[in-house]
């Protein structure tokens, strides 16, 4: 039985840090029957933005974005099925987005004419606001923290949420304003290293707002936006001193399907790698009493710590290979020990070590907490450190 | 012993200790192979590691480190080791997987972490019918065993997680295999059995012997096919080591055109090559082959790898620059030749080496009012689209360049970057060529002024002057004549001695340029005065190559010019390219004055036949990965007695999900054998 094929978790107490407890789920069809009127709403307003969607703008569209489009229906059904917070957050997105697009009216010179765009809703600028949220919510977590405070800690989890909804649509708008440079230079935004850097920063609290919701504590906030805040700040400190910001149009080298799957399914990866360690750097405050008594149980800890992993090395494993499929395409072999791949490569070893050592071994605790944090330093050196300190062929982001 | 001794070498290397060390070795030369550029021409490593270090790097291999026969040993270990420990654990695998465990007994039951005692209220055949549908609608097969006073079920689900666990590892043995068929190896081996051996690059295709030929019909090969535009291909150039080998091909590829699209910025957009395949089938094919859009044919899939010059024809204007050659003469070559040189008695080689029709630049901002903006203007600059920049890069299409080496008859060869078009900085027009003594340093860069009309000739005449010896009294006595034109004694002595400076100040000038002429003012003028001295033999150099254009202008029949602040600022130009001049280090301009470009595409030529295997593994190991870290393997056994239903779970992971499952299940089932006996279990509301 796959956790993610369960149905939605029941409610949550706030301060209850152990892992929700449902009505037995026996039987296949029994979650289609607990379904209620406001899921199948939400799987009709789907299908319907689907349509939207493919009237409005299939006319950018080859046949694989459509089919692409048809399959985000159903993965974006079980999710919102299964994750009942994505609903409003999927709605947020797209209205904002959408509002953005009309303000546009076709042309980017709006961007700076248009006051709501220039400051609230154009790509820079929603990212800008999804930066200075993700600070707040950041502060909020470690308030809630500092002074056990609820009230603080359920701001951190509003303010994350509007981080996400604003991160979101900036990479919405960001991928129309391409389309507005140029047909020919329009495309996803996920090529170069700002882009990335967003993507990661959404992902990892995305990952993040499920995992609280899944053990029902907001404790770990603190941790998790901490490592998010750092991106952010990269980012930050990217865009101003590197003008990094900018739309580039797409060298021969990116322009394959591959690209849009391999991306996101790879920062996904790195998403669960980060929050491991960082839950894994709460889990050692915890062993050795620092903060001990707001922390959740050392158990639950090292159980998140293991789910990210998992859920990382999982798709991480995807991810190596769509990009080995697409350096067999790009490059004309699947694998050639290019330094992205090699580091990528010694990631998945990494992470497959830390699984055989707990499943197989039996190994637990601070030993694997201190490889969890570990694991993240390798995991920066092959994100980041790769482009900076060597050559090779991937091309994206050189810094 | 002997079995003893087969049986320990078995338990080693299907451990998983010895598993994970392999994985660590494989991972540090990674490492290494990241850190240290791969497969590079052996000179540059010989010039990094310097000659002590460079042939022990060389015997490890860490030029090739992927290649290296250590790697591969230890990849082949790992296969090894990964089929030893399917072997080892196939048997208890399927061993769980089957079995139930229905003789489980009471007594170990109650030992188990997971377990929880319910009084019935039913007996219990009833309870035994409620367990039943229970499991069953909760996804479990079980088997029931009966005993004397109790009966057990025993329950599970998800043993399809153990498949996960061949899926996956056997996935990296196929991998492996995979690999290891389309890596070095198969080479390697047809080098060592079939007496091949690798040849240097430097020679003609029909002059490559046999020992270096690989026949068609090779089963495994990349390789770079470099086809100029109108000519045919029908053989591949493998790299091994610091020599070649050729690989050939089942059919002929020619190039019909090479095409590269720019975006507006200037970045590539588009890199195509447009082919004609023909074979001895009489078939011929045409294709037009992509980055990302490559194309197989005959088991051979090509790709589009890159691209050069495919021997262009280049114009050439010659301008003397040491004394002796003539002023301007005309020749010609194409791109990959090396054509002879005389400039006066020195005889040289010229190797026209590259050639480019687009250079895009950054030419920075023309303007200087784009100050950065500061404080809150500057962060407003970030706000808006994506699609401006408040720096914006003033990326400029600069024309056409070309390399050329200029070898001595003592063989020693300096380099050149020429440009073809004047270049703009400033208002002012210039003619680029940079030159450098090696590959690992930057160009530098002489820059040769245009006149107001726009011609570079007048630099070249008042180079001719200035650096005439035979020229230099008379144009001393005329800066002279100039300067003091009174009929005196005085001035007569004072002309004498500035006639005197000004000839002086030629002939250092003429050795080292600005250079000589500060060692002169460093040597004899005392530290405080130097700035000023400095300053008069600039005001002289100037009058001096002023007097010079004059001359130059008299010759041509031309009136003199009055000095205006345009011509100020030519002059000083000029000074600077005829002191730059003295270390160009060649005796002629070579000015690129018309070109007929030929470009050549190289595509990549693979035949990789453990692809398949590569991509099969693949999807068993996503396919096994997914089984096994979230197809959670459980047993659940409900032992029923007439008092007393005992229910207990295990697991073969640990981990949160597990008290919880457990946990539902207790009090589903508890609420399920509290029912008086009447009353039937509904599915709906468990
Ligand atoms: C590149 C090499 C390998 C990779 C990437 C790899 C990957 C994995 C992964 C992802 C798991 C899942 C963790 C789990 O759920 O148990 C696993 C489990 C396991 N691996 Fe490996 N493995 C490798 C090599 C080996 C080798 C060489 C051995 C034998 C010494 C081995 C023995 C096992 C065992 C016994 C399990 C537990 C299976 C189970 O209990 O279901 N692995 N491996």
């Amino acid at each position: 039985m796959m956790e993610l094929a369960r149905t939605s978790p029941s409610s949550h107490s706030g301060g209850d840090p152990t892992p929700s407890s449902r009505g037995a789920t026996p039987a296949s069809g029994d979650w289609l029957r607990r379904l209620g009127p406001g899921d199948w709403l939400y799987g009709a307003a789907l299908v319907l933005a689907a349509f939207f969607a493919l009237v409005q703008y299939g006319g950018s569209m080859d046949v694989y974005d459509k089919g692409i489009l048809l399959l985000h229906v159903p993965v974006l059904l079980a999710i919102g099925w299964y994750w009942k917070a994505f609903r409003p957050f999927l709605a947020a997105v797209a209205a904002v987005s959408l509002a953005s697009i009309a303000l546009y009216q076709g042309e980017l010179a709006r961007a700076d004419q248009s006051f709501l765009l220039k400051y609230l809703i154009s790509s820079q600028t929603a990212i800008m606001w999804m930066s200075a949220l993700i600070f707040m919510a950041t502060a909020a977590y470690w308030l809630g923290l500092a002074l056990r405070s609820d009230f603080a800690e359920k701001t951190g989890n509003v303010l994350t949420w509007a981080a996400v909804t604003m991160g979101t649509s900036g990479l919405f708008v960001r991928w129309y304003e391409s389309y507005l440079i140029g047909p020919d230079i329009g495309h996803i935004p996920i090529s170069n290293l700002y882009e990335v850097f967003v993507l990661f920063s959404l992902l990892t609290a995305l990952l993040y707002l499920y995992y609280e919701l899944r053990y029902g504590t907001r404790r770990l906030g603190a941790f998790v936006l901490t490592v998010i805040s750092a991106a952010v700040g990269f980012l930050l400190w990217y865009t101003f001193t590197r003008e990094a910001h900018q739309i580039q149009p797409l060298i021969p080298a990116l322009q394959s399907y591959w690209m849009k799957v391999h991306v996101p399914t790879n920062f996904i990866g790195y998403g669960a790698f980060a929050l491991s360690a960082m839950v894994g750097s709460a889990y050692l405050l915890a062993e050795r009493g620092v903060l001990a008594s707001r922390l959740p149980p050392l158990r639950v800890l090292e159980d998140v710590m293991y789910k990210s992993i998992a859920i990382g090395f999982a798709f991480f494993t995807i991810a190596t290979i769509l990009g080995a499929l697409w350096a067999a395409e790009a490059w004309g072999t699947y694998w050639q020990w290019d330094p992205k791949e090699t580091w990528a490569l010694i990631v998945w070893l990494n992470y497959a070590a830390w699984l055989h050592m707990r499943l197989t071994k039996g190994l637990r605790g601070s030993m694997l907490a201190w490889w969890a944090v570990v694991g993240l330093v390798v995991v920066t050196f092959a994100f980041l450190g790769v482009n900076m300190f060597l050559s090779g062929l991937h091309s994206y982001g050189s810094l | 012993m002997q079995r003893g001794t087969a049986r320990a070498l078995f338990e080693l290397l299907s451990s998983m200790r010895f598993a994970i060390s392999l994985l660590t070795i494989l991972a540090i030369a990674s490492v290494v192979g990241t850190v240290v550029k791969q497969n590079e021409p052996f000179n540059a490593y010989l010039n990094q590691f310097g000659p002590f270090w460079f042939p022990v790097f060389e015997k490890l291999g860490i030029y090739s480190v992927y290649n290296a026969s250590w790697f591969l040993v230890i990849l082949a270990f790992l296969v090894v080791s990964t089929s030893l420990c399917i072997a080892r654990q196939t048997r208890p695998m399927l061993r769980e997987m089957r079995n139930f465990r229905e003789h489980a007994r009471e007594a170990s039951l109650r030992q188990f972490g997971h377990q929880a005692s319910i009084v019935p209220a039913s007996d219990v055949a009833t309870s035994l019918e409620r367990a039943r549908t229970y499991l069953a609608r909760a996804g479990f097969r079980f088997r029931a065993s009966e005993r004397k006073d109790h009966v057990l079920l025993a329950a599970k689900q998800g043993s399809a997680g153990r498949a996960g666990y061949f899926l996956a590892h056997g996935a990296i043995v196929l991998i492996c295999i995979g690999g290891l068929l389309d890596g070095d190896l198969p080479l390697k081996l047809q080098m060592a059995s079939g007496g091949k051996q690798a040849t240097s690059g430097n020679q003609l295709i029909a002059d490559i012997p046999a020992s270096a030929r690989l026949g068609a019909g090779n089963p495994s090969f990349r390789g770079n096919v470099f086809i100029p535009e109108g000519r045919s291909a029908s053989a591949a150039v493998l790299n091994v080591g610091d020599g070649i080998l050729l690989q050939e091909l089942p059919f002929t590829i020619s190039l019909k055109r090479f095409h590269i699209d720019h975006y507006e910025n200037g970045m590539p957009k588009r890199f195509a090559s447009d082919i004609l395949i023909t074979d001895d089938s009489g078939k011929a094919l045409e294709r037009t082959i992509e980055v990302n859009k490559p194309f197989e044919y005959r088991g051979i899939t090509l790709y589009q790898s890159s691209f050069e010059d495919g021997g262009s024809l280049l114009s050439l204007a010659v301008h003397g620059l040491a004394r002796g050659v003539p002023r301007l003469t005309a020749m010609q070559g194409a791109v990959g030749d090396t054509v002879p040189l005389h400039a006066g008695d020195a005889r040289y080689t010229l190797e026209l080496t590259q050639f480019r029709v687009f250079n895009v630049e950054d030419m920075g901002t023309g303007k200087n009012g784009d100050a950065p903006a500061s404080g809150m203007a500057r962060f407003e600059q970030h706000l808006g689209s994506g699609a401006k920049s408040p720096t914006q890069k003033n990326l400029r299409n600069i024309g056409p360049s070309y390399t050329f080496k200029l070898r001595d008859e003592a063989g020693q060869a300096r380099e050149f970057n020429n440009y073809m078009l004047p270049i703009e900085q400033q208002g002012r027009w210039y003619l680029y060529s940079g030159t450098r003594d090696s590959q690992a340093e930057a160009f530098r860069y002489m820059r040769i002024p245009l006149d107001a009309d726009g011609k570079a000739e007048t630099w070249f005449a008042l180079h001719d002057i200035v650096f005439d010896p035979a020229l230099r009294a008379e144009l001393a006595r005329r800066v002279a004549a100039r300067s003091a034109t009174g009929a005196s004694a005085a001035d007569s002595g004072m002309r004498d001695r500035l006639a005197q400076t000004v000839e002086h100040t030629l002939t250092l000038f003429a050795d080292r340029g600005y250079e000589s002429i500060g060692r002169f003012i460093e040597a004899t003028v005392p530290a405080a005065e130097r700035e000023r001295a400095a300053d008069v033999f600039v005001k002289i150099m100037q009058g001096a190559v002023w007097e010079a254009w004059l001359m130059t202008r008299e010759r041509a029949g031309q009136a003199a010019p009055a000095l205006d602040e345009n011509d100020a600022t030519y002059l000083r130009d000029s000074i600077a390219a005829l002191s730059d001049s003295l270390f160009y280090g060649a005796p002629v301009y070579l000015q690129l004055t018309a070109y007929d470009e030929r470009q050549a595409t190289v595509l990549q030529a693979t035949r990789s036949p453990g692809k398949a295997l590569v991509f099969l593994g693949s999807l068993l190991l996503v396919l096994g990965v997914f089984a096994m870290l979230y197809i959670r393997e459980r047993r659940l056994f409900v032992l029923i007695k007439a008092n007393e239903v005992l229910v207990a779970m295990s697991s073969n992971r640990k981990a949160i999900d597990v008290d919880e499952t457990f946990q539902r299940h207790v009090d589903a089932l508890r609420e399920l054998f509290a029912a008086p006996k009447t009353v039937q279990p509904d599915s709906r509301d468990a």
